[in-house]
């Protein structure tokens, strides 16, 4: 076989991903090397070469499928890329003033979040079943240890530790569904599966790799019934951990789900359509239900976030190019959202420290008259109430679903989300008028500007980066049809 | 006549193997290191599948991926004990009952 190679130049669509693992090696020499503590700068050379990647994929872009097929950059990929890095170099910042709290004080921490990074790159980029896991398993192995990082606490190791059991078996769960599809179809390249299904009748070995390759990726977008270990990861890792959990991996997931379904199960959209729509509904409705009685404001935001997962999926369930923009949309604005309601929970600091309980908010409003604006800004907005940036998200994913004819799906969708009110509504509450039980501590500067920004995008979604981000988002979902 | 050994033989084998694999995570109560077993079965199991097809079919591909997934193996049940010794350092069981601090 004669090398394709030729020159540096042939790989352009892949310069970001190479930026960032030449950058996770030199980060860990300097790491290594460097005498006094180093993890404060090291932390502030990631965040500048995120930022660097994050300008190439938008400012420079370079579309084209490379390494014989395996790989695939596209508008989608790059749209799908730049919420990723937004959502790894939002995690970092907020890391920043609370590190040595949250046990993040070493240089391995955003060293790590850049491999992890690089694995959600890759999966988004995959183009073939082998380039897929090793993806996904570059980023769910950083995640492990991420989740973990804070050796001595008991919380987090759990947390860890659960994150790898069940991130193996999905792993497994995924693994065995494309042996399937291999053997039955003859293929690992997405769009030959596709093209060996055409052509071959329907037959059940191919319908089982489907269904065990969405288990595998249900577990990573943590979609019902497969969300298990979401409430106990969200909890238990460190509070800057989980807003990276929240953000980043969740958007690369739902990016491989819809490459996989859309490149290589186009021929059986029926088949793949009923997964999706059960597994929506699933999550929609249970994640509304189960939320009402948490006391931990983590864990409630991680039974959000199977919820928002749960939406998202309706506009995939569809099955049309809108519904891909749905669901590119309502991914972006979810991401803002979630960085902006973790940035208000890291900001939640007594004299004892950082507190993490619906209870402590009360009285927030007197305390920290911003923060409780803000929080309950994200809270309004995550529940879908007009004119916040998520009713925007909701609208264009049922907006999809009935124009597919899914009616039923998007009435219960809309149940769930008037469910859903419920308990987010309970934190502004709390906040607002409940006595004050404690002071609060003024949140570092970074938060605040962190805040300030995701609830200025938040509030003036309609009229700032509304028409702009769905313009983009209609060519990102254009390149895959 | 001793009977051939197909490919069905094969994926059947594959397929027990990975049914053990599965309801050797959920069933134990015992011990995780027996969860980490169970999930190197589960990548043997996928493993065996890979190699058969790719025997059966003439297509190289399928063994390209079985070495990949063993290297991706190794470095799994490396992180995974990793992971195993730090939470018996905070806790000092490894019992799966006692992996309990939060509900889900």
């Amino acid at each position: 076989m004669v090398s394709e190679f030729a020159g540096f130049a042939s790989l352009a669509p892949a310069y970001p991903e190479l930026l960032l693992a030449l950058g996770a090696l030199v980060l860990l020499l300097m790491g290594v090397l460097a005498k006094k503590e180093s993890a404060p700068w090291i932390t502030g050379i990631t965040i500048g070469l995120l930022i660097g990647v994050g300008v190439l994929i938008v400012a420079a872009p370079s579309e084209g499928v490379i390494f014989a097929g395996g790989y695939i950059n596209d508008g989608f990929a790059r749209f799908m890329k730049a919420l990723v890095v937004a959502g790894s170099v939002f995690a970092l910042i907020l890391a920043v003033s609370n590190a040595e709290a949250h046990g993040l004080n070493k240089f391995e921490y955003p060293v790590l979040v850049v491999l992890a990074t690089l694995g959600m790159f890759m999966m988004i980029s995959a183009n073939d079943l082998m380039n897929l896991y090793v993806g996904l398993e570059l980023q769910s192995l950083a995640l492990y240890v991420v989740a973990a990082f804070k050796r001595d606490s008991s919380k987090a190791t759990e947390a860890g530790l659960k994150y790898f059991v069940l991130g193996a078996l999905s792993s497994g769960m995924l693994l065995y569904g494309a042996s399937l599809l291999y053997g039955f179809t003859g293929h690992t390249q997405l769009n030959e599966i596709a093209q060996a299904i055409a052509l071959g009748d329907r037959n059940a070995g191919v319908i089982f790799g489907l269904v065990f390759v969405l288990a595998g990726l249900a577990f990573k977008i943590s979609a019902v019934p497969f969300h298990m270990w979401t409430p106990d990861v969200y909890e238990g890792a460190p509070t800057p951990v989980t807003a990276f959990f929240a953000s980043a991996p969740k958007v690369a997931a739902m990016a491989l789900v819809i490459r996989v379904v859309f490149d290589a199960f186009e021929p059986i959209a029926q088949d793949w359509q009923q997964v999706v729509i059960f597994i929506s509904i699933a999550s929609m409705v249970l994640a509304s239900f189960a939320a009402i009685g948490q006391k931990n404001l983590k864990r409630l935001l991680a039974y959000s976030s199977i919820g928002h997962v749960g939406f998202a999926l309706v506009g995939l369930s569809a099955g049309s190019l809108v519904g891909v923009e749905g669901v590119a949309i309502y991914m972006a604005i979810y991401v803002a959202m979630t960085i902006g309601t973790f940035a208000c929970i890291l900001a939640l600091r007594n004299e004892d420290g950082y507190v993490e309980t619906i209870d402590d908010l009360a009285g927030l409003a007197q305390n920290r008259p911003f923060v409780a604006a803000m929080l309950a800004v994200f809270m309004f907005s995550l529940v879908g109430l007009p004119p916040l940036a998520g009713f925007f998200a909701k609208w264009q994913v049922f907006l999809a679903a009935v124009e597919a004819q899914l009616f039923i799906l998007a009435v219960i969708g809309m149940l769930a989300s008037a469910v859903s009110a419920f308990y987010y509504l309970r934190v502004v509450k709390v906040m607002y008028f409940d006595e004050p039980t404690q002071t609060f501590a003024l949140p570092a500067i970074e938060l605040r500007v962190v805040i300030a920004l995701t609830g200025f995008l938040v509030i003036t979604y309609y009229f700032t980066i509304g028409a702009p981000l769905s313009q983009w988002a209609h060519t990102a979902a254009g390149s895959l049809f | 006549m001793t009977p051939v050994i197909g490919l069905g033989h094969f994926l059947t084998v594959a397929a027990i193997l990975f049914t053990i694999g599965v309801f050797g995570i959920f069933l134990n109560r015992k011990n995780v290191i027996i969860i980490l077993m169970s999930v190197e079965l589960i990548l043997l199991a996928v493993n065996i599948n890979f190699v058969a097809f790719s025997a059966h079919l003439g297509d190289l591909v399928g063994q390209v991926f079985a070495l990949l997934i063993l290297t991706v193996a190794a470095a799994e049940a490396a992180i995974g004990l990793a992971i195993l010794v730090i939470f018996f350092r905070n806790r000092g069981s490894i019992a799966v009952d006692d992996v309990n601090m939060m509900k889900g």
